[in-house]
Parts: C-alpha cells; sequence; structure tokens
C-alpha cells in the first residue's frame, strides 16, 4: 500500500484518498458558446499518458482537501503534490519534459 | 509409543515434559520445542499421507515451510486444514491426521479472537538468523526504532540446526546474548512465530503473528490467536535465508527421502534421528555436514553420492570417519514401498548415467544447491538474475528502502552472514541519516573455508523406464518431469504458462522447491538460458494465511458500521422489520400481530392518505452550507434557481453532472442569506457533499462558502396527511398552522418545552405534510409528543415501503432506482425544475447537445397492469408487440423497464414507474411485460397517479 504525501496532513496511506482524475481541464468560461464537440471534449476527453501525469486527489478520509499531483502512471510514485493555492507545474512544462525523455 | 529415534540428549527441546497427541489415531509422545513433523519421526514415522493425484505414499521431506510433502488436517484443539507438520508445533491433546492435499474446513463457527496492529518503525529486519541479529543489533544500538520478526518458535535461524561456534561457544549462547540485548533496547520490537508474507510498497510489510497456536488449549481466551501486523519500515531488511533445493530422480517422492539440512534441522534442534542408514545424494559442499553430524550422532552413512567428477575437498574428512564418498555419481532412484529400502546409485559423467547398483537405506538425503529466499525482495518488484554457478537467482538492483542479506543475497558462509547484516543495516541506517553506532562488535566466526565449486543440476536423467513420470518437480501437485515435457511439447515457453499448465507451483507452497527446478529444466528442454526463462512471479503471502487473521475484528456486527437514528430502540421496541439503507438500518414497516408486509404497507399507505402518518425519516442527509456565496454556489450545482429563495421558504432542487445527468434531489432551506439547509437522499449524502466540495475547493476556490454534514445533528419526523395540521398544532399550540400563515414550501422555527424544533411544509407523498426537525437528544420525546397528540385521529407509524408507495403514487423519482445514471430532469417530466434563466449551471450545456432533444430517449412514466392484479417485479422488461398482436422476431426490441412497482391502497390496484421510450408519447397505449413466461397488458400513464392536480397538498 502506497503512501501518498498529502499537502496538509503529510503522508498517509492510499486507501485514504480517492483519485480525481487529470489535472487542468479548466471548467468552460462560457459553456454555451463552445461546440458540441469542444463540450464533449471537456465532459469525456482525457490524456492516457504513460509516464508523467498531472492529475488530481482528495484526501478524502482525512483532511477532505483536494490537491494536484504529479506521478508517473507506469511505476506509480508520486513525484510532487500542490496544494491548489500553490503554483502549479503546468501541462505545458510536462509536455516539454516528455519531449525531453523522448527516445 | 515410544520415541526410539530419540537421541539420547541435545536439541532445543524440554526432555522434561512430555506432551502426548493423537496421529491418524495413534498415540504418540513429544517434547515441548517439538513439531509435530519433529515428534513423528522420533517416532520412527516419515509417511504423513498420500498424494493428491496418484496417491503415492508422501512424507516428511524437509523442516519447516519448504516441505512439499507433509500437509496435515488439525481435529483438534480446533478444526483447521492443510496446514504443515513440519510448522506446527506440538502441544498436548493435538489431534491430527494426514491430508492428500484436499483439507476440510471446520464446520462450527471460530470462537477464537484475531486481530491487527500498525507499527511504524525506522529498520525493519525480516529473519532472526546470523544476518538479520547482526543487522538488527547493528540499528538497534543506533537508536533507531526497529523491528525484527522471524517466523520459528525461537531465534537463530540457521544457528539452531548445526554445530556453528561464536567467540569461541556454541553459537546459540550468541543467540541468547543477541536476543536479550535487544529486549534490553525499549525502541525495538521483536517477534517470534511471526511470518512476513508480504511486502508492498513504500516499506509496508504483512506479518502474521501465530500467538497462542503453539498453547494448544492451554491459549488464554482472551489474547488473540493471531494477529497481522501492518509493520511500516522506513527501510526493510530482508534477511530471510535460503531453501534448500532437491534434484529430480525418478521415485524421489518416496517418504524417507528428505533435503539434507533438514536432516542436520531434525537433530540438532530436535534430538531427532531422520534415519539409521543414510545415503546422502549432493552437487554441493554442504550436504557433507549432514553426512559427518549424522555419522556422529550414530547413523550409519552408507554413501556420500558426489554428482561432480572431483568430488569436494571434504571427502578426506568422510574418508577419515570411515564413510564412503562416491565422486561422479548420482542417484538414479529409489526401491520401498512406504519408505525408501534402497538408493539406485550410478556412475554420472558428461550428463551421461552408468551403471549402478541400490545400496540399501532408510533415509536418503539430498542437496541440489540452495535457492536465496528473495519472496519479499521480488514481491517488491526487487528484479532477479540468475546465477551461474549457485544455479539459483539472486537479487539483481538495489530498491529504495529494502535490502536484501545474508543468505538470502547469497552469502552462505556464516562470517560472511554476519559481516553482511552489520553491512547492510549501517548503509540502510546511514540512507536514513541516523548515525550507526560507533560501538557494534560482531562475534568472531571461524574462518570460512572455500567450497568446491558446486554443480547445477536439476533432474538426472530417468533411465528407470517411467519416462519422467516418476520424477516429481512438485511432489504437492504430483508434478512431474513428464508434465514439463508435455508442455513444452504444447509448444508452451513462458515459464507463466507452464506453471498454470503444469500447476507446478500452485500448491501450498508456492513452489519453494520446486519453482528454480522448472525454470531449470524447462530452460534445458528448450535449450535457452536460465536466466531467459527467469521465475515465475513471487507473490503474496509467502506462506498460507488464513482468512479469519485477514479478517481480524472485521466480521459479524464489525464488519461494516451499522448506523441508527436515536429511535431504534423505539422502532425495534414497536416490532418494525428493518431493512439495510446504504449502512443504517430503517424500519420498512410496522406489522400488527398476524399482518404480512402487503397487509402492512397498504395500512399505512390509508393512514397516511386518509388521516395522518408519521416516518422516522432521519437517515435523510443533511448539509449546512454556509458564507456570503452559498447561493452562488448552489446556483452553479442546482438545476433550479436557489438565489431567489426567500429566507423562511423551501425550494425542491435537482442536481445533474456536468453530463447532464441527475445525480441527486433534494429539498434546500434557506435559513439566512448567507446560510442554506441541504436535504438529500440517504444514500446520496456522502456523495453530494463531496460533489460541492470539488467543485467549491477545485474550480471556484475564489467562493467564500464552507460546506458541513449534520445529517446526524437533526431528526427529521415527516407528519402526513390530512389531520397532519391537528398533531402540529396540538404539538406546538404557538405555531399558527394555517395555510396562509405557514404555506406550503416554508419552515418555522419554534420550541418545545424549550427544545428548539424546526417545522417545514414539505411533502414526499403529495399530502398536507410537515416535517420535524429536532436534536437527536430529544427526538423520542418529540416523537411520542407527536404519537400522543395524534392518537385521537389514529396516527401511523410508517416504514420505507410506505414512503415509496406514497412518493411512487405521485411520480416522484427516487434518484439511483428510478434512474441510472443516463437520465436527464427532462426525461423524467422535470423541466419545470430546470431554470431558463440562469446563464449556466453544471449541466446545463449537455441538455443542448442532440442526443438530449432525441424525442425517443426513455422517460418516465406510469405502468397499470390492465388486469388490476399483477406487481410487475421491478426490472422487468416492457415490450411492443405488432398489431397483429404476435411479438417481433427476436432479438425482440427492448422499450424501457420497471424501475418501480407497488400495490396501491389509494388506486385499489398495482402500479409500476418505468422508463421507457418515447414515455409520454405512448400514454394511453398498451404495451407488454413478461412476467414468469407471460405477457402482462399494462397500460402506459403519466407518471402521476394520485391527485395529478396537486389539490391535497394544503389539506
Amino acid at each position: 500500500m502506497q503512501l501518498i504525501e498529502c499537502p496538509w496532513c503529510g503522508p498517509r496511506e492510499e486507501v485514504e484518498f480517492h483519485y480525481g482524475g487529470q489535472a487542468h481541464v479548466p471548467y468552460p468560461d462560457a459553456p454555451a458558446e463552445v461546440s458540441d464537440e469542444e463540450w464533449a471534449h471537456y465532459v469525456f476527453f482525457r490524456d492516457n499518458t504513460k509516464g508523467r501525469f498531472a492529475e488530481r486527489w482528495c484526501h478524502s478520509a482525512g483532511c477532505r482537501r483536494w490537491f494536484n499531483a504529479i506521478r508517473d502512471t507506469a511505476t506509480y510514485r508520486f513525484e510532487s503534490v500542490h496544494r491548489l493555492d500553490a503554483p502549479q507545474p503546468h501541462a505545458t512544462e510536462l509536455a516539454r519534459s516528455r519531449r525531453s525523455t523522448a527516445p | 509409543m515410544t520415541s526410539p529415534f530419540r537421541t539420547a540428549e541435545g536439541g532445543r527441546i524440554d526432555r522434561a515434559t512430555t506432551l502426548e497427541f493423537t496421529f491418524d489415531g495413534q498415540t504418540h509422545t513429544g517434547h515441548p520445542g517439538d513439531t509435530l513433523a519433529s515428534a513423528l519421526l522420533a517416532a520412527g514415522r516419515h509417511q504423513i499421507a498420500t498424494s493428491i493425484k496418484l496417491g503415492r505414499p508422501r512424507g516428511i521431506a524437509a523442516a519447516w515451510a519448504e516441505d512439499p510433502g507433509g500437509l496435515v488436517q488439525i481435529e483438534e484443539p480446533f478444526p483447521e486444514p492443510m496446514l504443515l507438520a513440519t510448522t506446527v508445533e506440538l502441544h498436548d491433546g493435538l489431534v491430527a491426521h494426514g491430508l492428500p492435499g484436499q483439507g476440510r474446513l471446520a464446520e462450527i463457527s471460530d470462537s477464537a479472537r484475531y486481530d491487527a496492529v500498525h507499527h511504524h518503525v525506522d529498520v525493519l529486519v525480516v529473519g532472526a538468523g546470523p544476518a538479520g541479529l547482526a543487522a538488527a543489533l547493528t540499528a538497534a544500538r543506533s537508536g533507531a526504532r526497529v523491528a525484527l520478526v522471524d517466523d520459528q518458535s525461537e531465534a537463530g535461524g540457521s544457528l539452531l540446526a548445526g554445530t556453528d561456534r561464536l567467540d569461541g561457544a556454541p553459537a546459540p549462547e550468541w543467540v541468547a546474548a543477541a536476543v536479550a540485548e535487544l529486549a534490553g533496547h525499549p525502541e525495538v520490537l521483536h517477534l517470534q512465530r511471526t511470518t512476513a508474507f508480504g511486502s508492498y510498497d513504500d516499506g509496508f510489510v504483512l506479518a502474521l503473528e501465530r500467538r497462542t497456536d503453539h498453547l494448544g488449549t492451554a491459549a488464554p481466551k482472551h489474547v488473540s490467536r493471531q494477529r497481522v501486523w501492518r509493520l511500516r519500515a522506513r527501510s526493510v531488511v530482508v534477511a530471510t535465508g535460503a531453501h534448500e533445493r532437491p534434484v529430480v530422480f525418478s521415485d524421489n517422492d518416496r517418504p524417507g527421502t528428505m533435503l539434507a539440512g533438514a536432516a542436520r534441522t531434525f537433530l540438532h534442534r530436535y534430538g531427532v534421528l531422520p534415519g539409521r542408514e543414510a545415503v546422502v545424494f549432493t552437487t554441493n559442499d554442504s550436504a557433507y555436514d549432514a553426512a559427518l553430524d549424522l555419522h556422529r550422532a550414530g547413523v550409519r552413512v552408507q554413501a556420500v553420492v558426489d554428482a561432480r567428477p572431483v568430488g569436494s575437498p571434504r571427502r578426506e574428512e568422510c574418508e577419515r570417519a570411515g564413510i564412503r564418498v562416491l565422486s561422479g555419481a548420482v542417484v538414479t532412484g529409489t526401491q520401498g514401498v512406504e519408505r525408501v529400502t534402497h538408493a539406485l546409485v550410478a556412475r554420472f559423467a558428461d550428463g551421461e548415467v552408468g551403471a549402478g547398483s541400490a545400496i540399501a537405506c532408510d533415509l536418503l538425503l539430498v542437496s541440489g544447491g540452495w535457492n536465496p529466499a528473495v519472496h519479499l525482495f521480488s514481491q517488491a518488484r526487487g528484479r532477479l538474475r540468475y546465477d551461474e554457478v549457485l544455479g539459483a537467482f539472486l537479487p539483481a538492483e538495489e530498491l529504495e528502502g529494502l535490502s536484501v542479506t545474508g543468505a538470502a543475497a547469497g552469502v552462505f558462509d556464516l562470517a560472511g552472514c554476519l559481516a553482511d547484516g552489520q553491512r547492510v543495516a549501517r548503509a540502510a541506517l546511514t540512507a536514513l541519516a541516523v548515525r550507526p553506532p560507533g560501538e557494534d562488535r560482531l562475534p568472531t566466526a571461524p574462518e570460512p573455508v572455500t567450497p568446491a565449486a558446486p554443480l547445477v543440476l536439476w533432474r538426472v536423467p530417468d533411465t528407470s523406464g517411467a519416462g519422467g513420470h516418476t520424477s516429481f518437480v512438485d511432489l504437492q501437485r504430483d508434478a512431474t518431469v513428464a508434465d514439463i515435457e508435455r508442455a513444452v511439447g504444447a509448444g508452451l515457453r513462458s515459464i507463466e504458462h507452464i506453471k498454470r499448465y503444469t500447476t507446478i507451483g500452485t500448491a501450498h507452497d508456492q513452489g519453494k522447491t520446486s519453482g528454480v527446478l522448472t525454470s531449470g529444466i524447462t530452460a534445458e528442454l528448450l535449450g535457452i538460458p536460465v536466466q531467459a526463462t527467469g521465475t515465475t512471479t513471487f507473490r503474496p503471502p509467502y506462506t498460507p494465511v488464513a482468512f479469519a487473521a485477514l479478517a481480524g475484528r472485521d466480521r459479524g456486527r464489525l464488519f461494516d458500521p451499522e448506523r441508527v437514528t436515536s429511535l431504534h430502540d423505539w422502532h425495534v421496541a414497536a416490532g418494525a422489520v428493518f431493512e439495510d439503507v446504504g449502512q443504517w438500518k430503517r424500519p420498512r414497516f410496522y406489522p400488527r400481530p398476524g399482518e404480512g408486509m402487503e397487509a402492512a404497507v397498504l395500512r399505512e399507505c390509508v393512514a397516511a392518505r386518509t388521516g395522518v402518518g408519521i416516518l422516522d425519516g432521519s437517515t435523510l442527509g443533511k448539509i449546512d452550507v454556509q458564507g456570503p456565496d452559498a447561493a452562488v454556489l448552489l446556483d452553479r450545482l442546482y438545476t433550479n434557481m436557489i438565489s431567489s429563495l426567500k429566507v423562511g421558504s423551501v425550494r425542491y432542487g435537482v442536481m445533474c453532472g456536468v453530463d447532464g445527468m441527475v445525480i441527486d434531489d433534494g429539498t434546500v432551506l434557506r435559513l439566512a442569506e448567507d446560510r442554506f439547509l441541504l436535504l438529500t437522499t440517504t444514500g446520496g449524502a456522502a456523495k453530494v457533499l463531496d460533489w460541492m466540495e470539488e467543485w467549491a475547493q477545485t474550480e471556484w476556490p475564489d467562493l467564500r462558502v464552507h460546506c458541513t454534514s449534520v445529517t446526524e445533528q437533526w431528526n427529521t419526523f415527516p407528519v402526513v396527511g390530512p389531520r397532519s395540521r391537528d398533531v402540529i398544532g396540538a404539538v406546538f399550540p404557538q405555531v399558527d398552522v394555517a395555510n396562509e400563515a405557514f404555506p406550503f414550501m416554508t419552515w418555522r422555527d419554534t420550541t418545545l418545552d424549550g427544545v428548539p424544533v424546526r417545522l417545514a411544509r414539505i411533502s414526499f407523498s403529495g399530502e398536507l405534510a410537515f416535517e420535524v426537525y429536532v436534536n437527536p437528544w430529544y427526538g423520542v420525546a418529540v416523537w411520542e409528543r407527536l404519537l400522543g397528540a395524534g392518537r385521537p385521529c389514529g396516527i401511523t407509524p410508517y416504514g420505507t415501503e410506505t414512503m415509496h408507495v406514497l412518493r411512487a403514487e405521485k411520480g416522484y423519482p427516487i434518484i439511483g432506482q428510478d434512474t441510472d445514471g443516463t437520465v436527464t430532469p427532462h426525461d423524467l417530466g422535470m423541466a419545470w425544475a430546470v431554470s431558463k434563466k440562469k446563464p449556466d449551471f453544471v449541466g446545463k450545456r449537455s441538455f443542448a447537445r442532440q442526443a438530449n432533444q432525441d424525442p425517443l430517449r426513455k422517460q418516465l412514466v406510469g405502468l397499470l397492469p390492465v388486469d388490476r392484479r399483477t406487481v410487475l417485479p421491478e426490472g422487468s422488461q416492457i415490450v411492443e408487440l405488432h398489431p397483429d398482436g404476435q411479438l417481433p422476431p427476436p432479438p425482440v426490441p427492448m422499450l424501457g423497464h420497471v424501475t418501480s412497482s407497488y400495490r396501491s391502497a389509494e388506486l385499489a390496484r398495482p402500479f409500476a414507474l418505468a422508463l421507457v421510450k418515447g414515455g409520454r408519447s405512448r400514454i394511453g397505449d398498451t404495451v407488454h411485460v413478461p412476467v414468469d413466461g407471460t405477457l402482462v397488458p399494462v397500460e402506459v400513464t403519466g407518471s402521476v397517479l394520485v391527485d395529478p392536480e396537486g389539490a391535497r397538498r394544503d389539506g
């Protein structure tokens, strides 16, 4: 059972957390103005990354706070966790690092 | 019975105490410190059972958990199947018998206690042999928090099974001193009889402690029988030793055939001679110790058969003792029926077997080398590499936070194990930024003798004519070399496939002796390197663990928490029949003497529709939402407008996911400009709170709003029916209950004898109704006051079943029963609850998608069986007949399904709610529902079957 570092509570067992999918998928500013396809992408489509991935997690059986994490989906290792009010490593940064490690 | 094979002295048994036990109906004796296996060997008994498929005699083949042969069923003190005679500690009154590979679970319930303990340490050392003890001492001396667990009854590991000396004294003396020193460190937890059976992420190790099994009937009842230790270590040191590996030859399963090291253990630890005349078959030097030790103890060692052409530097030692050493020779088979009588020995050179002869013996010891016990390392995803010299798999990498030492890491000499244990512990401490101890002396061990290189030999070519069918690889599964040949012949290449095809390694021992042999033999057959074959995946548990131990205290009533309202005892006294709603126990109905559910529910429904009924609705979810932006959050999450709600008023609301599908519904009370009380469904309470938190925290952190669950802070009692106003008016005379003063969908605060009470005009039945909210501390008192005041009107407590019938008659859906995550508010006929004024709310954009405009979407409608008799089973499919009255050809199109179905007192007939394709356009049509093989015609109606005008809600 993995330990996950809650940015508020410290390391806790993974059963205390629940997964919230890909991070940084903002709710559209004006949903009425986006096309059906754009809306469908917001509702249904997410990246399926192998490797470093920015994710949302919630310490649901603890402080009940949401936070973001960079996790490797191949090794399950958490690289870093981020409070929502802290600067976030951005998807672009991730994309850059992915490119730099690509063969 | 006597113990003719017990030595005159020696062993770590308490000879002053005699224990009596029964095996296969025969009474034997033994001593504290014995295992069932050692006591049986002392009595001269090797055979334990017959094999699972072939019925061949099988005996004790090893001295601990790696034994593939000696499975027993315990009958007394408590029935337990599939234990190994080699790991069952002897106690007085033990009754057991051998098992042919299959046991029998107890037919009586297990009254023993099982529990679990969480424990956190800096360093966890698994194994209390020389390497583990050295590591634990170093870690303890640094002041670190340490746990040392070991699966045997006492510490020492291999030191208990040999003649090693440390600091010039017998090694067990050093073991005792080490254990005493560890006991003096306050931060050290030392557990014997504790098997680390699983190693997981981040230093998480599960271990099973057998606390009272060895005490038999003397076990104190208040002590848990077994305990699961949930150990979390910053650093794990695996010092689990090695398992001796057999060599496969024809008829190698005959009782009396045993691993060479096991014979040493039986001799030195238990004071037992496993035979009188022994042949020792080896590929390496370690078995010479067994030959010499048994010789000194009085066993006639007929020959040491060494497969290596040159033999061993220890040959002379044997010959001085008068033991014949045959180099370049192998054992090709055995003779005997239920016990070995002869070993068949033959010349062996360049993989070819030459001429041979039979040597008489009652004990055949075998050593094919040693397999490091890498299980915990491998479970933690450590990679293994094949070592050509040892013929075994070793850890191939360093894992963060987990290191392997001693024989488990391929270190086989005593001095080396001690030094390696210390080195690994010091490295672990350094990695944890703990200063290793300054004073950290190791005992002096004799200079190791460099052994001659072992020969890697998996199997002796079968010259018996049996074609490998009696050359057993996995004794417990009766799987042979011929089975592996058949698997390879069938085209299998992967060791995982071969394991499953042959079942090798799938028995209780999980391939401890057979796994590496299978890799080696498979590699030989395929003509590929053993490294390429690899091993099968090591998975927990290392040894079998009883489900009772894993369940621990989470059994029976403690399996899942039961939630009850403050009225629970009242409900029980009133004879309520309960149903589970999530974790809640809710009264389903209150039968009177002689009444079944149907009669009780009809009676309760009549009371609520014509007089007055009362329900314990306290399980309804309640969420307190506070903050200047509370209304903004609710406007964004509910489909309808909440911000326009006046303080003192109530509104029904629906919540949807971003996909526009209904996820919950309920009512909202505005308590103040900046405060709301949300009522959710019983089952949806936690989910709705999570949903609100998710949006508030992740999407709109700028909103100044806080949400908290207050479900347990309020009892809720709906008082329902045309006479409810009389009851509420009588109990709360200071409240003007007239419709104009206290209209529908408003709430009022009042008091009852100084206790704050909130009243709300909310109706889930269509009738005039008041919900009464009170602190649960006063719940029973208020409930009884309401009952007292209602007695003249015949107030009737009703349960969830009546609540469901009443709401269904009004077409009020239950989210999760009448919906399934594909249903929009429009599908439910609730377009009125979807705001057209709000620019946005969660789900709104999805309503505009094309699929949501489809007139053939499934819609909620009512169904009335034409026969006025049939109660349609919930979940029934709905079909449409051709105009000629025939079913369409299969596959018959399904129009939808029945979601709720009840008998209605009000309608004097059964009715149902259903989701039906284009349902609202079918109102008035007749469709069919197959019930028990016949098609029941049903009329499609609107979903509101009782009081569609809403005339009753104001009384």
